[in-house]
């Protein structure tokens, strides 16, 4: 462990606070209907869009209108993506295909589609050897937007249901979708992308390049493309799939120290934002205050834990005679898997930044991690995706989460849960309950699944061996299922045995079940939110008694972490003992 | 039914106006600013020697000779057999295939409890001290650093650590026949910063230092 790594961590939580706080009141503005700097610009693209879409932006839908245009969103933008992809040739004509890649077969295609709808990004290809530009800017760009945006959606919608005073309305979901794309994810996706080309991301359409080295031995072909704007949305958007097969690892994506530090803050900037938003739409920001340091105590015990487990080094590393303390020029540590110009504490931060979000964007690989280091994201899958989580889903999870917190204080203390003067009663309670071990549920069966037959083991690597093995299956599950989509990387879906996908296939079994784990673990909860949302929308609002159970002070944060942490760990303990828990207590080496 | 239709229609067209805005015209437009901008960095700093394209300043490449065999270039498993050129500084471990390979990257994903992993790392612990150990006579095992060790994310990382290039100095400087005080001199002046200071490490670029030692030795050799 080094200063600078430490400074890197808590630089990281001053510097995102502090862009959150006002983050957070540009998106109570936009989502209040208000005026924003950007309005002369997008204000006619907005009202153009209403028009040729033929609705009306004032009309206020109650949940089931709202949920039926966002899954009526979502199926379009799924079919039209699978299309996208599966005729990848026919759209050669724009010269976006240089290598003249063929489509991926059609499983392979059903996982990739399903995983860019649902914000996972799960990747069982490689980027640079799989897809057309056009595939990546007009499939996979487009979807990184979109599925954000109604993950965003949600939570707004949720949040209108807490804070509504009369009727059933949501709001209205294509107006919520549209202004998410045109004033938050648009704009800002410029900024960053430009910003990241000025530090050497790249941005051409050329082909890839040949180079002949300055040994004889160095010659090399280099990918290219358009990277950094699907490298901006990719990070705003938590989406985390990368352009490349290494992700924020690739030089190209992630280019120096800087670069690092920024697109964490930019994985972070909306949902942590988005915490204050809430609080500043109640009108009671204390409320949001108390949800920001939940999630911020969570994430320091993740981020300290990963750093010190990676900065110890491996035991594979000690039994081949290395030192991984620091040295005068070299900062030690697990450094397999891992870039120079991150270091140990840049690479663990990033980690837990990405897995705590639905990001699951790596910029080191996350099966090389040490046993403890490596527990760390599995604990922060098995929190589903609360710890700021997810655009809008983090936000509407750690709702239900609070919803069911004040339910079992209301046990405690013997009086009717009331959140924000609002009466929870039994049916919110069911609804909160099932929503949130759908996520669970769905993880740990398709694990089983897989586990438990030929067709699934035949994912695992061969490096897998041991607890490793049921270490990359259940990470494989959990990740998919929180939408996350960061991997041990060796869990295979696609056997691909050149570029260009001729004569490559599928893994079905992994493909089908990831992809139905994906959307089920999204659609499910996102529909139970809504629900939730409508059921608390009609209900009248009381004024606070001398019992009403406080929920923006220190005591419920600490019962608030209390809950999450017990249905997480109830939920995942004796998968985990299995795989990463065994790893971090033996030295054993598997064979 | 009219009711899924009126629904159906904001729901197309809406994601057909999307793919315009988003997957068309966004991408053209950063691709146009940063062209016009950034030109090196938006192509992926490419560097060029005597006309010929010779490599990316971010991307990682091999500084390796090609092995001859009764006059022709040996194979194995399809691909070249090279030997690392000792007059160069020396890239990290790749995991790609063949090395350094930057049309598929790859990661190494060598587990932390793994016989294989232990192996690799035993392997390039002992292919480093081969290089060097003749030319810095305390190197040990345990003196390597660890990112002379470790494989990279990326396959393609452009730099090492600043521990590892002073430790490759003394073979480098030997073989050009430099003092090592103007190699370490070189290293100091292409070792990159952290981001703001604080984030991240200290990072040596093997292509641009390598490129600096044959300016100096251009001539001499």
């Amino acid at each position: 462990m080094t200063f600078y790594g430490w400074a890197t961590i808590f630089g990281f939580v001053i510097l995102l606070t502090l862009l959150a706080l006002p983050f957070g009141r540009y998106m109570a503005v936009v989502y209040s209907g208000g005026r924003t700097w950007l309005d002369p610009v997008l204000g006619p693209v907005e009202r153009l869009l209403y028009r040729i879409m033929r609705v009306d932006a004032g009309e206020g839908q109650n949940w089931k209108q709202y949920a039926k245009s966002l899954i009526l969103f979502s199926l379009v933008g799924w079919l039209l993506l699978y299309f996208i992809l599966r005729t990848q040739t026919l759209w050669d004509f724009t010269g976006l295909n240089p290598l003249h890649y063929h489509s991926m077969p059609w499983n392979v295609t059903f996982n990739t589609t399903s995983s860019f709808l649902t914000n996972t990004n799960w990747q069982y290809y490689g980027g640079e050897t799989t897809l057309s530009y056009f595939s990546q800017m007009a499939g996979l760009t487009v979807q990184n937007f979109a599925s954000a945006a109604v993950g965003i959606c949600v939570a707004i919608a949720l949040i209108r249901g807490i804070v509504g005073r009369s009727g059933k309305s949501l709001g209205n979901f294509w107006s919520d979708v549209i202004r998410t794309c045109l004033y938050i994810l648009l704009p800002f996706s410029i900024l960053i992308a430009l910003v990241l080309i000025f530090q050497g991301s790249i941005q051409n359409f050329t082909t890839y390049l040949h180079v002949s080295g300055l040994t004889s031995g160095g010659a090399q072909t280099i990918a290219m493309g358009p990277v950094a704007s699907q490298e901006a949305i990719k990070m705003l958007g938590t989406n985390g799939g990368g352009f490349f097969n290494v992700n924020s690892a690739h030089p190209f994506e992630n280019p120096t120290g800087f670069t690092n530090l920024f697109e964490m803050l930019v994985v972070l900037v909306i949902p942590a934002g988005l915490v204050f938003c809430y609080g500043r739409i109640c009108e009671r920001p204390r409320q949001g205050y108390a949800i920001y340091a939940t999630m911020m105590l969570m994430f320091l015990g993740a981020v300290i834990v990963c750093y010190v487990a990676e900065a110890h080094g491996s035991p594979a590393q000690h039994a081949a005679g290395l030192h991984t303390g620091v040295i005068h020029g070299s900062s030690g540590g697990n450094l397999e898997g891992k870039e120079q110009r991150f270091g140990i504490a840049g690479s663990a931060l990033f980690d837990v930044v990405t897995t705590v979000t639905s990001c699951g964007a790596v910029n080191s690989a996350i099966e090389s991690f040490t046993g403890i280091g490596g527990a760390v994201p599995f604990a922060n899958l098995s929190a589903s995706e609360v710890i700021f989580g997810g655009v809008g889903t983090g936000l509407y999870s750690i709702l239900l989460y609070v919803l069911l917190a004040v339910f079992l204080g209301g046990l405690m203390v013997g009086r009717t849960p009331e959140y924000l003067g609002k009466k929870i009663e039994a049916r919110e309670i069911k609804l909160v309950v099932l929503g949130l071990l759908l996520t669970p549920l769905a993880a740990l069966f398709s694990t089983a699944l897989a586990i438990a037959g030929r067709a699934g083991r035949a994912s695992i690597s061969a490096v897998g061996s041991g607890p490793q093995g049921f270490s990359e299956t259940l990470y494989a599950y959990l990740s998919q299922a929180n939408n996350n989509g960061s991997a041990f990387a060796d869990y295979t879906g696609f056997i691909q045995p050149n570029a260009g996908n001729l004569g490559s296939h599928g893994v079905t079994f992994a493909d089908l079940v990831g992809g139905f784990t994906m959307l089920f673990a999204r659609y499910g909860p996102i529909l139970f939110a809504l629900a939730i949302a409508g059921s608390l929308a009609g209900k009248r609002i009381s004024p606070p008694g001398l019992g009403t159970m406080r929920t923006d002070n220190a005591t419920f944060v600490v019962l608030l972490i209390g809950v999450i942490v017990l249905v997480g760990a109830l939920t995942f303990f004796p998968a985990l003992l299995l795989g990463p828990i065994v790893q971090g207590l033996t030295g054993h080496l598997y064979s | 039914m009219t009711a899924l239709k009126r629904q159906l229609i904001p729901a197309i067209t809406l994601m057909l106006a999307l793919i315009l805005l988003l997957g068309i015209l966004y991408p053209l437009l950063i691709t146009g600013i940063g062209q016009l901008a950034f030109p090196g960095n938006s192509n992926g700093q490419q560097v060029h020697l005597d006309g010929k394209l010779i490599g990316s300043k971010l991307i990682g490449q091999q500084f390796t000779d090609l092995v001859y065999k009764h006059g022709k270039v040996e194979m194995s498993d399809g691909e070249p057999v090279t030997t690392p050129d000792p007059r160069y500084f020396q890239t990290r471990p790749s995991g790609t295939v063949p090395a350094d390979n930057a049309a598929a990257t790859t990661f190494a994903n060598l587990g932390p409890n793994d016989l294989a992993t232990k192996q690799a790392i035993q392997a390039n612990i002992k292919s480093y001290l081969q290089q060097n150990a003749k030319y810095d006579p305390g190197l040990t095992a345990a003196k390597v650093p660890v990112d002379a060790a470790d494989t990279s994310a990326s396959g393609i990382d452009p730099d090492i650590s600043q521990a590892n290039a002073w430790i490759q100095a003394h073979r480098v400087a030997a073989v050009r026949g430099l003092p090592v005080a103007t190699v370490m001199a070189l290293i100091s002046k292409y070792t990159g910063g952290r981001g703001l200071g604080f984030s991240g490490e200290p990072t040596v670029n093997v292509l641009e230092l390598n490129l600096a030692l044959n300016r100096i030795t251009k001539g001499t050799q």
